[in-house]
């Protein structure tokens, strides 16, 4: 990929239901997209890898963004959102 | 409720159908994209869950639940993806996103939890209920405080 991504965090919250990932992504190319669009962008990269996750959960920031968040680690410890298939 | 109009409308479609051959002409001029756009527009708020609003059947679906709760939203659409395979894939494909929940205000995609929860967190959420008429019960609460 053309842009720069990087993958801070991936969590393993899998279970006896089948595989649970939740991920904090940081890229430059999310700046300026709403949050819908930021999602979309790493759906589509993950696109293949998603059919066989059970439950995905991402947290989407820009650099700014998680220079912002990293001194504020109550908040980072918080990722709990998630999503299921 | 809903499953009732459901199983209605598939032992009606399966009448129109074996019974009158013309009316399959008419059924397939509605496209799933058709029917997935009425189905969102039908109420201001629509989600697609695991489960129902009741008893919801997974932590995220769960979660939009209690969001919209404490936002005093209980009147809007909730399709239940487990009662309905059909509509558990077609969804999918009507909006290219391959998670449940999904939720729909005026007629618009928002997203899944994860992002239903940011809109909570930074405000957003109360601002889009403004938009199609829905005064959040949370606003109320702040100028309550004022």
């Amino acid at each position: 990929y053309p842009y720069l991504w990087t993958l801070i965090e991936v969590e393993d919250l899998s279970d006896g239901c089948g595989a649970k990932i939740s991920v904090i992504v940081v890229s430059e190319q999310f700046e300026g997209k709403p949050l819908l669009q930021r999602h979309r962008l790493v759906n589509s990269v993950l696109e293949e890898e998603l059919k066989s996750i059970h439950a995905f959960s991402q947290k989407t920031l820009t650099p700014e963004q998680w220079e912002k968040l990293k001194n504020q680690p109550s908040e980072t410890a918080s990722v709990d959102l998630t999503t299921e298939f | 409720m809903a499953s009732v109009i459901q199983k209605c409308t598939r032992s009606f479609f399966q009448t129109a159908v074996l019974k009158k051959p013309f009316s399959l002409a008419y059924f397939s001029t509605v496209s799933p994209k058709d029917q997935y756009e009425q189905m969102v527009k039908q109420n201001k708020v629509v989600v697609f869950m695991k489960g129902v609003p009741d008893q919801p059947m997974c932590g995220f679906s769960n979660a939009v639940v209690q969001i919209f709760r404490m936002h005093g939203v209980t009147n809007y659409d909730a399709h239940n993806v487990l009662a309905d395979e059909s509509i558990r894939q077609g969804i999918k494909e009507f909006t290219n996103w391959p998670t449940i929940p999904q939720i729909f205000i005026g007629g618009e995609f928002v997203g899944g939890c994860d992002i239903l929860l940011q809109m909570h967190k930074n405000g957003e959420l109360i601002e889009e209920l403004q938009k199609v008429g829905i005064q959040s019960t949370l606003l109320e609460q702040e100028k309550k405080e004022e």
